[in-house]
């Protein structure tokens, strides 16, 4: 009996040795600042973003070609937004037989109901309604829907992430999955998640959206950077959204 | 005059090609490159300046070394005191050389690979993150560290 249960507990898989991956549950970049940064991000006042969410907060109200503003659908100061709507950015559109990101939703909408031209990606003005929108969200936790039609996204955005690039041949997954907490010279490595973005960053002084952010990473790494609105930076940000999911929307953080 | 001005907008166009050091090929035996780079002779002094300096090496981002008028050296990597009594100058070199030969999972750059093998690199980086000579003088100063 004794023989038999051995020589079936020897056939089961082995347990696999842990991946390098040191991390099971999502923790937010946050809970590797310092606290002076911490103090900055939860402070309004303090907090250099809450500019970029003011003047996004202008936008939405100036009236487009038509003369409808963004509140003439989605009320005042966006009342009328559902911040888990928000959250479950980027989504699948079938219009456009892809990923929609937030930004682009924003753009899309300022097309299609305010009679505008539509903005290139990242365009500041853009960028200044994505926080602000983003920011209605605030504590709402990140939910993106990566079983459905978004899985190819998933797929790729996350080979993507694992891809060793530019003359330091690093992938993104080893410094913000192997080596999260430890120090690379004087800053510690978080987990590189996405739901402070846009962030305003302390080493440009500036906003930054999130494929500004990849872009610096691909610099960092001595890598020829994407286009920010590419399909690669888009489905990076599906892949790290979903990753991601279940942490509270920080946006506007602050971020190195 | 026409040519004058062709040959030049040629040879400027050349020039930042031909100013890179061709990249020298070495061997492996044993997990080691006993034959120093192009027979060039290392620098210790010169290879602790490389290790601390962010544009050239910038090891101490992530390993530690006796270097204490440098503050903030990394914790994510071995720290490297003594290296030079665990490891020969052939088994130090291949591992500034490529890291990949010995673990192919590792975060650390191949600080001297051949360019061609980078995937995506900017065109400004498209060399080797360090000279040959640069190598030798890194290698020259973690012998010294035992």
């Amino acid at each position: 009996m004794m023989y038999r249960l051995v020589l079936l507990l020897s056939l089961l898989p082995l347990p696999l040795p842990l991946p390098l991956a040191a991390w099971e549950q999502p923790v937010s970049g946050y809970a590797y600042m310092p606290e002076q940064m911490q103090r900055m991000q939860d402070d309004e006042f303090e907090n250099p973003g809450m500019f970029t969410v003011e003047e996004g907060g202008v936008l939405f109200h100036a009236p487009g070609y038509n003369g409808n503003t963004c509140a003439t659908c989605h009320g005042a100061d966006g009342s009328k937004l559902d911040p888990r709507a928000i959250a479950r950015y980027p989504v699948f559109s079938p219009g456009h037989e892809g990923p929609l990101t937030l930004q682009q939703r924003i753009n899309d909408c300022r097309e299609h109901h305010l009679d505008e031209f539509p903005l290139t990606y990242d365009e500041p003005e853009l960028v200044k309604l994505e926080t602000f929108v983003r920011h209605l969200a605030r504590g709402e936790k990140v939910n993106v829907d990566v079983s459905g039609p978004l899985r190819p996204w998933y797929e790729s955005g996350k080979a993507l992430y694992h891809t060793r690039i530019g003359q330091l041949d690093m992938g993104c997954h080893h410094c913000h999955d192997r080596y999260v907490d430890l120090n690379l010279r004087d800053q510690v490595l978080n987990q590189g998640h996405s739901n402070a973005f846009p962030s305003h960053r302390l080493l440009i002084a500036d906003i930054s959206s999130l494929h500004g952010k990849f872009r610096d990473c691909y610099a960092t790494l001595r890598a020829m950077p994407y286009d920010v609105g590419s399909e690669e930076y888009i489905a990076l940000e599906v892949y790290l959204n979903a990753r991601g999911n279940g942490l509270p929307i920080e946006t506007p953080g602050i971020r190195r | 005059m026409k040519r004058t001005t062709l040959t030049f907008l040629l040879c400027s166009l050349v020039a930042p090609l031909a100013a890179q050091p061709p990249y020298l090929p070495w061997q492996m035996e044993n997990f080691a490159i006993p034959a120093a780079l192009g027979g060039l002779r290392g620098d210790a002094v010169r290879g602790r300046e490389i290790v601390a300096a962010r544009e050239r090496g910038n090891c101490i981002a992530c390993h530690m070394f006796p270097i204490p008028e440098h503050p903030m050296h990394g914790t994510l990597a071995p720290p490297l005191f003594g290296v030079g009594a665990r490891l020969s100058a052939g088994e130090l070199r291949l591992r500034v050389v490529d890291q990949k030969l010995v673990n192919p999972e590792t975060i650390m750059p191949a600080f001297y690979r051949d360019p061609v093998r980078y995937n995506r690199p900017h065109p400004e980086f498209a060399t080797t993150i360090l000279t040959a000579q640069e190598v030798e003088d890194v290698v020259a100063y973690l012998v010294t560290l035992r």
